[in-house]
């Protein structure tokens, strides 16, 4: 596991300049300086840098911790139905009116996020069980859909309808230092909270009986859970939308070159999350679009997509 | 002592009292949905009995820290499972987890049980690759890593082949000897007739017989409780059952 981290954190070392450097206005280090370079390089390609990190960072951990509590290697965070909830409290921003609304978005995608993340708890909190869990996320997640689907149906006007689905499809354009401020905090105490779920998950690998009979209390292993994954969710869906795939395919790709229980995937999965994220965003900038930049949530599909269809078509190999 | 006294649960067990000693191999018989599995969930800790108590030394075994029963009780589930593809080292290695002993002290551990459940030569190797008997040892090395008092096992000779039974019987019988408590959850009398130190009979979610083997499976017993015609063939100690038309 330790060469993995290494790898990745040599990997993060070389990507991280090289991203800053990458746009539409290309600055390279070694010609005449370009104007505002200092500005373009502080003011908005570093704080869109340090959010792919804290995003894509976030997302990793919180997909590899999922599939060790679900005990499958295909769970996402989404299956939570707390990034939805979020959507929807971000969607319900829009209806406050042009002023009110950017202030208010990451409040209400939080709150969005929050609310999610108390109805999980109500509903399967107590019994901790995995199948509860799994089946009130779905609940949740089919519910916010339906509401920010009329939510949108009923958008005030054209203008904000656009700006609703544009937001929806997730991205890191003109985002700020201010959004880091409001997406690291809560990143970082998820990061915490899931950190603190290892040792139970690795003992989940064995079942439910086996893991209670190793000490593992099931019920605040969920609330961990709700806790790290909803916080991680939540914050990210706040600042930059909903961003998919991450948590599902981060994990999978490293498990292989760790010892594969949960508790040896977390650090690495939040190391190549951020760096995935890192990449796609530049991907981003630098694809030339009539309409300006391609969005983020829109390549991670793209890329996720057929990711997804591989892992299928390997498991339909093995069945057969 | 393990105990459980007067335990009741909704429809699964009806007032079941049994003390757990150590140096003892114990057989829980019964035929399907006679609270076997339920009574060996209690005694681990895993479901807690509306009434009555299941004590440890005299604590009840629900108050005390959840990693304190842990490293006294191993338990074992019916169909042991994983969910990753790990190597037999990690595997046993998670046996450890309600230990806070350093590395070189777990690594120590682990090594031992490995050895004792003769997987050494295995201990690198993906649990995939493994064979049932293989894995149903890899899951006991697991146990016993954790340095349990109480060892239980629900079924752990389900899907083994005679030959892998009677060496992970032997393995346990062992266990016995050396001052543990072995408990095992068993559907095959005749093993338990011989390997056993005493055995608990349940029907119905109440303790019908308990004892030496020759007694608490007399025939008339086997009679009330499975509604078979059977004789035991053989000496004490080296048992066949000999079964006779349903009665």
């Amino acid at each position: 596991m330790n060469r993995v981290v290494l790898i990745l954190a040599l990997l993060l070392a070389v990507a991280v300049p090289l991203s800053l450097l990458a746009g539409q206005v290309w600055l390279n280090p070694f010609a005449a300086p370009v104007p505002q370079a200092g500005v373009i390089l502080l003011e908005l390609r570093l704080p869109r840098a340090v959010l792919a990190l804290v995003l894509g960072g976030g997302l990793g951990a919180a997909g590899a911790a999922m599939q060790g509590y679900l005990r499958n290697p295909l769970a996402d965070p989404g299956l939570f139905g707390i990034a939805p909830m979020a959507a929807l409290g971000a969607v319900l921003s829009f209806h406050a009116g042009y002023q009110a609304q950017a202030l208010l978005l990451p409040l209400f995608a939080l709150l969005g996020g929050a609310t999610g993340m108390a109805l999980l708890a109500l509903i399967a909190g107590k019994a901790g069980s995995t199948a509860l869990f799994t089946l009130a996320g779905m609940m949740l997640a089919s519910l916010a859909g339906a509401l920010t689907s009329l939510a949108i149906s009923l958008s005030p006007n054209p203008f904000a309808l656009s700006e609703i689905v544009t937001w929806l499809m997730g991205a890191l354009e003109n985002r700020g230092w201010p959004d880091v401020w409001i997406a690291l905090p809560g990143t970082a105490a998820g990061l915490l909270l899931l950190h603190r779920t290892a040792r139970a998950l690795d003992a989940l690998s064995l079942g439910e009986a086996a893991a209670i009979s190793l000490g593992v209390d099931p019920a605040r292993l969920l609330w961990l859970m709700i806790g790290g994954v909803g916080l991680i969710v939540g914050s990210g869906v706040a600042v930059a939308g909903v961003i998919g795939f991450v948590g599902l395919m981060v994990p999978h790709l490293l498990r292989p070159f760790t010892s594969k229980l949960p508790s040896a995937t977390l650090a690495p999965s939040a190391m190549a999350g951020g760096l995935l994220l890192l990449l796609a965003d530049c991907l981003c900038r630098i694809t030339p679009l009539a309409s300006g930049e391609l969005r983020l949530g829109v390549a991670l599909s793209l890329i996720g997509a057929p990711f997804f269809l591989y892992l299928l078509l390997r498991l339909r190999r093995e069945l057969v | 002592m393990l105990e459980a006294r007067d335990i009741h649960l909704a429809g699964r067990l009806a007032g079941v009292s049994a003390r757990i000693a150590p140096g003892q191999l114990t057989a829980i018989c019964g035929p399907n949905g006679a609270g076997k599995s339920t009574l060996l969930a209690s005694l681990a800790g895993l479901i807690v009995p509306r009434d009555g108590n299941v004590l440890l030394h005299g604590q009840v075994l629900a108050a005390l820290p959840r990693q304190a029963r842990a490293r006294a009780v191993g338990y074992l589930p019916q169909q042991a499972t994983l969910a990753w593809d790990v190597s037999v080292r990690t595997l046993v290695a998670l046996g450890r987890l309600p230990h806070a002993s350093s590395a070189a002290e777990d690594a120590r551990t682990v090594a031992t049980a490995l050895t004792t459940m003769r997987l050494e030569a295995l201990a690198e190797r993906p649990v995939s690759a493994l064979s049932g008997g293989e894995f149903a040892r890899a899951h006991l090395a697991r146990v016993l890593a954790g340095e349990p008092r109480w060892i239980l096992a629900d079924e752990p000779l389900a899907s083994l082949d005679l030959a892998h039974q009677t060496s992970l019987l032997a393995h346990l019988r062992g266990l016995a000897d050396g001052g543990q408590a072995v408990v095992l959850v068993m559907h095959d009398l005749a093993a338990a007739m011989n390997w056993a130190d005493r055995v608990i009979v349940l029907h119905h979610g109440r303790v019908v017989s308990d004892g030496a083997p020759e007694v608490a499976l007399a025939v008339d017993v086997l009679a009330a409780v499975w509604q078979v015609k059977a004789e035991w063939l053989g000496q004490p100690g080296a048992r066949a059952l000999g079964l006779g038309r349903q009665s």
